[in-house]
This record gives C-alpha cells, structure tokens and sequence, in this order.
C-alpha cells in the first residue's frame, strides 16, 4: 500500500510508529487504553508508550503489578466489558505466566460463550533476537499462538506497517497477538501518514518481484531476505521477497500466487525449524501448487536449541549469507 | 490506623543504625568473620562498579548493577552453613560469589557465554533466573526434596532470592503456599529494593509490608533493615535455624524482606532519572551499608586507615584479575549450541549441527557474523 501524496508525513523508527499507532487510536477512541509492566511514567522499556502517560493520564495508561497472567487476564475481562485494551508484555519471553490466559481464555472466550462476548483486545510484545540481549530476551515463538485458534498474529517489518497493522488490531472485534521485532525498533526510519490509516490484517507484501525463486519471510528477517535477493541478483537470479506480515491467519493466496509464478521457495524464520511457520507454508504450496513445484522447499530458520546466549546468537540468526545460501540450493536444485 | 497508614517499617529488625552505632542485638560473629563480610561487600562494589563500566565500554552486554544491597546479599549468604542452598534470581552476584561462584564465571554469563551459567561442582547455586519469580516453586521443591530424603530430622535449607516486584507473580504465591503446605525448609529471601524498574514498592501491592504476605501462607514473616549486614545475618540465621530443626508446632519456611535500595539502574538499559528523583537516591545513599560496617568495625579497633587502603588494594586486584581471565577466554564455539539440548543429540538436531558445519566450512564464520 503506498501513501496517497497529500498526506502530511512523518519520518519515523518502528518503534516510534508503534507509539504513533497507539496515541492515535486512543485520541480518537476512549474505550482504547495502555497497561503493562513500565509502560507509564516510564514510557515502556523500549519507549513505545513514550509520553501517552502524561497525554492521557493513569487511568489510560496503565503500570501494572509484575504478573503477565494479570495483565493478560484483567484485560481479557476488560474486553469482555467493552473497552479495548492494549496489554504490552515487556518481552515476548515473560509472557509466559500470561499463558493459560491466552490459551484458556483470549484465544477463545467468542467460541465458548458462542459470541456473547468477543474480545476486541490486542497484545502486544517485543520479540526476537540479535540485540545482545540477555537471556529469555531474544526468543520468537509465533508458531505458539498461530497454532491456538481464535487469535490473529501480526508481525510488521516496516514503520508504515507498524502503525497501520497496529491500529486495524486494536480495531478488530477479535484478539490478536502483535508481535514486534525488537532487531529493527530503530534499525531505519520510513514515511508514515500523521492520521490514521489501516493495514488490512491477513495480506502478505510483495517487497521485491522476481521469477526464479520465492522467499518468504517476515519480523526482522525479512531484510536479510531482501540483501541475500539483492546479493544473487548480481549472479543473475531474480528472487521474489513476500513480506507475510501476518502469520496468522496466513495469505494462503499471495503465497500460492507468488510460488505458481516461481515454483522454487525458501522460508525464513528467526523461530527454531521444528513446528515453525515454515512447515506450515511448506505445507500450503504442497497443497494447492504442488504441481508448479520444481525444488524441495528451503527452510532457513533458527536451530532447534535453545536461544544461545549473545556470544553465539550470531551464528543461530539466520542472515544474509544462510538465505542465499538457500536460494541457491532452490535454484540450482 | 488502617494497614496503609501504618508505617510499613516500624517492626523492622535492626542492629545498627544509620551511623554504624548498635542499636540492638548484634549476632555473634568473630573479628575474622566481620571482617571477611566487610571485605565481601567492598569487593561487591567494586565488582558492580567495574561490570557497569564494561558494559559502556562494550566490553560487556546489559548488567544489573546491585550497589546499595550488598549488605543484604553478603550477610545473609554468609549466614548459611555449607550445605544449603541458594536459588538466585539475576541480581544476586554478591549472593553468588560468598557461596563459590567465582567473579569470572558470573562475568561470562553477562558476556553472553553458557558457560557462566554452569556453577562449578560442590557449588550449591542454582543457575541464574530471569524470568521474574519462576525459581520460586524450585526452591520450594529442592527444600522440599532435602526434607524428604533426610533422615535425622535436620535437612538442608534452601533459600531463594527474589525482588518485590517478583511478589506480584502468580509463581511467589504458588511457592510459598506449597512451602507452608508441606513445611519445606525453605528461606525466601525478598530483596525489596523499593523499585521494580520504574514501578514503586507503593504500587505493586496494596499490602502494608511485603514480609505481612507470608500470614496468609501460615508461616513467619520478618522484615529486616536490608542495609544493616548485621541486623540481615541475624534474622537469616535464625530463619535457617528454623527451616532445619523448628520448635514444635512452628512450620520451617520464613519469609523475610529486606528493605534497601537500588542506588543505580535496573539495568545498564535503563534511565532511572526518568521515573525517581535524586532526592530519594540521596536519602537511601546516607544508610549504604558498606560506611555503616566500615564505621562499626572501626568503633571496635577491627579496622582503620592502613587496613581499608590494604583491603581496597587487594578488592582492586581480585576484581581486575577476574575480568582478565573472563576476557581472556577464548568465546564458546558455535557448535557447542546443538550440545547438552538432550542427553543424546536427537536425529533432527544431528542433521542440523552437520549442515551447520557445512556452512560454516563452504562459507566461513564472516558470513555469519556480517548482518
Ligand atoms: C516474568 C517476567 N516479566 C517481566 C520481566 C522483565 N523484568 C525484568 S526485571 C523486572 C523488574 C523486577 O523487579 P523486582 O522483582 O523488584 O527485582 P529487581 O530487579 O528490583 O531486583 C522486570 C519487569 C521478567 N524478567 N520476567
Ligand atoms: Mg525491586
């Protein structure tokens, strides 16, 4: 989607369009408020609720007690009773005391009161790794909540994107996880309308066209995805980059379309290898393009190890180098 | 008086006040053994402080400095016989190194190196946990295992350490009711540094004390001047006496919060100047307990200008020493990741490490240390 020229915009971070998102939907929504570890006067460890504290008041942006399952659980009964809260777990890796909120209640609260009460809700949380982090930091478990019916799960890789996605979570009837790479909160800026704008939810990005090969990737790798394609181009392969941005519910379409196009795919994810999202695209194309297929589908993603410690994290990322590498076995297949 | 009006810390425990003079019950520890607490926590500071300049200098990744609770930290670990237990949470580097852990090895963990996180044999610490609570229940479960194969009646005591955030946690409540449920000998060791990142003391619990939580469990509760060592030995030690061998009809697990202060940041990535103002930061610095020891020992000839200049000298060398070493330690190699995943290495993992090792060969470790 690009931005209709009038528009007044601003240069903004990720991180910076993540808070734009969120102080434009609560201006313009009462119902919309803030709580989580931090996020206060504090303006979030990451500063993505920088300033709402002070715009909105404490009653809208909420620091809470240390306990995920509290954040996620009152938030599931203030959704329950119409307002329309964004929790923020301060990273991806604590949410786990929230779990049993998620799985038990978030995720299906519509389907066990057969629609009398819907939980118009969003949670948010930095994940990923590469920053040199300390440990539990660094995980992504998307393929966690993909795998739980009931919720949406959102992944932006761009500042138009952040806000855009962000704000069509927060107004969307039903749950959704939004999951933030934390890698590129600052890594670059991008034009982003000063209003508000939606990005629909469940619809992959072309970010780059080619013919020979797909790959497909989101969060933070889809960047090496684009330099690994940019890379190859010089060697005279033309690879297609789709940039998912949901992972669930996933653009079964954008990614048939693309591999009826190329009939070779790499997949590339930052969450180990075993039950990752990979599987599940590999999966899709099996399914409804299996008869365009011309190579054994790539997968380019973390090992199946726990997330080392910084001193190795490097050599788990997957980069530039491992996707070309997987390109280049695709199309040499 | 309501709960909340009430002075949270008027039954708190203390045996020296602010100026170093005794104002109860000192506990009875030699000239050596005041001395050696001395010692631990001016090498603790100036751990800390040698760690946050690492980390500017990119020498280190994010640390959480502990200065203003080494009294804490030293005293009660030293108040532990050698056989107990300690279960840390990620603040706890003096804690850590009065029970064995070396300097160096709690530097590699913050290099990002797994090997800091494997406590050498005999070592009775359990690794680092950051998820905030979680090792709660574990410590409730070792003491509950040292109970259950004891013989004599007198298991071994674990204790586990802890912030007041952390009592906000589903995992603090879950551990202390089993700990009273099946009399575990168990110490939980509150570190209340009055802050929780940007979050306040006053806005974590509604509660009047933190150590008041441990009446709903069945057990005592003791809150202590966290900044008094000698107040801090005191209450641990009694705490431990009583995990091993209570009175009748007292259950073995206490509670005990330390009330103290966190002079720096949360972590070296955190700005605490946007949510606390220096005034409190100056107020909690007047009760440090390094000069408050320091002005105790010295009020009883146990220390004076040539012995701290003699201390300060030797703190100087141990820590740059275990920087040295740590520093010079040749990085993990990458393959180690795909080790100790399992006992046995599974056929997917195997399959994994080989095509590791083939990149690595076809293509050398710059191409996966470029981004
Ligand atoms: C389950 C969980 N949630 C959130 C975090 C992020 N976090 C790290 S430290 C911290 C504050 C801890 O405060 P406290 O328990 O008082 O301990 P202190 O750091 O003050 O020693 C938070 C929120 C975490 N590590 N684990
Ligand atoms: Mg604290």
């Amino acid at each position: 989607m690009s931005t209709r020229q009038t528009e007044p915009t601003q240069n903004l971070t990720l991180v910076q369009s993540v808070r734009d998102a969120l102080a434009t939907e609560m201006e313009a929504d009462d119902d919309v408020l803030v709580t989580g570890e931090d996020v206060g006067k504090n303006g979030g460890v990451f500063r993505a609720t920088e300033g709402l504290f002070d715009e909105f008041g404490g009653d809208r942006v909420v620091d809470t007690p240390l306990a995920e399952s509290g954040i996620i659980g009152t938030a599931v009964g203030m959704a329950a009773m119409g307002l329309k809260p964004v929790a923020e777990v301060q990273f991806s890796g604590f949410v786990y005391p929230g779990f049993d909120q998620i799985v038990s209640h978030m995720a299906r609260m519509r389907a066990r009161s057969r629609g009398r009460f819907t939980l118009p809700m969003v949670l948010r949380a930095p994940y990923g790794g590469g920053i040199r982090a300390p440990e539990h930091h660094s995980e992504s478990k998307e393929a966690f909540y993909a795998h739980e019916a009931g919720l949406k799960v959102v992944i932006p890789s761009t500042p138009y994107d952040a806000k855009g996605l962000l704000i069509s979570a927060i107004r969307d009837p039903d749950p959704v996880i939004f999951l933030e790479p934390k890698l590129i909160y600052r890594a670059f800026r991008g034009e982003v309308p000063e209003g508000d704008y939606e990005v629909p939810i469940g619809e992959a990005a072309v970010r780059r066209e080619g013919s020979d090969v797909s790959v497909f990737a989101y969060g933070a790798m889809t960047r090496p995805a684009m330099e690994a394609a940019d890379r190859l181009a010089d060697d005279g392969v033309d690879a297609e980059v789709v940039d998912l941005r949901t992972v669930s519910p996933l653009d079964r379409e954008a990614i048939v379309e693309s591999f009826e196009k190329t009939g070779r795919a790499v997949v590339v994810h930052e969450a180990p290898k075993t039950g990752g999202l990979a599987g599940e695209i590999t999966a899709i194309v099996q399914e409804e393009a299996l008869l365009y297929q011309e190579a054994p589908v790539q997968r380019v993603t973390g090992f199946d190890v726990p997330y080392p410690l910084y001193a190795m994290e490097d050599y788990y990322m997957p980069n530039a180098a491992r996707v070309a590498a997987g390109i280049e076995e695709a199309v040499e297949f | 008086m309501s709960t909340l009006e009430r002075d949270p810390r008027e039954g708190e425990v203390r045996v020296l006040d602010e100026n170093g003079d005794v104002v109860g019950d000192a506990p009875d520890l030699s000239a050596e053994e005041l001395l050696a607490m001395y010692r631990q926590m001016k090498l603790a500071r100036r751990f800390d402080t040698r760690a946050v300049s690492l980390q500017r200098q990119g020498r280190m990744g994010t640390f959480p400095p502990m200065s203003g609770q080494e009294g804490a930290q030293v005293a009660s670990a030293m108040a532990l016989a050698d056989d107990d237990w300690v279960v840390p949470s990620y603040r706890e580097h003096a804690v850590s190194l009065v029970r064995g852990v070396s300097l160096e090895r709690t530097l590699l963990y913050w290099m990002g190196d797994e090997r800091g996180s494997r406590m050498a044999d005999g070592v009775n610490v359990f690794p680092v946990a950051v998820p905030i609570a979680s090792q709660i229940p574990h410590a409730t479960g070792m003491a509950w295992a040292n109970k259950l194969r004891n013989d004599d009646g007198t298991p071994d005591a674990v204790v586990c350490y802890f912030g007041d955030g952390a009592t906000s946690e589903g995992d603090f409540h879950e551990g202390l009711n089993f700990a009273g449920v099946f009399d575990t000998p168990n110490v939980f060791f509150c570190n209340n540094n009055q802050w929780a990142i940007s979050v306040p003391r006053s806005k974590q619990t509604a509660s009047a004390t933190l150590a008041q939580k441990a009446d709903a469990y069945g057990f005592e509760g003791v809150q202590v001047d966290g900044m008094d060592p000698l107040a801090v030995y005191k209450v641990t030690e009694e705490a431990l006496a009583k995990a091993r061998d209570p009175d009748k009809g007292e259950l073995r697990p206490t509670l005990i919060e330390a009330v103290q202060y966190r002079f720096g940041a949360h972590t070296t990535a955190d700005d605490p100047s946007v949510y606390r103002e220096d005034a409190e930061v100056e107020e909690w610095k007047a009760k440090d307990p390094i000069p408050r020891l320091e002005r105790y020992l010295r009020g009883r000839d146990l220390l004076d200008d040539d012995r701290v200049a003699d201390i300060e000298e030797s703190v100087e060398t141990e820590v740059a020493d275990a920087i040295e070493a740590a520093e010079s330690t040749t990085r993990p190699d990458p393959s180690s990741m795909f080790e100790h995943v399992y006992e046995e290495m599974t056929p997917e993992l195997r399959a994994q490490a080989e095509r590791f090792a083939d990149l690595r060969e076809r293509y050398g470790d710059e191409a996966f240390l470029d981004d």
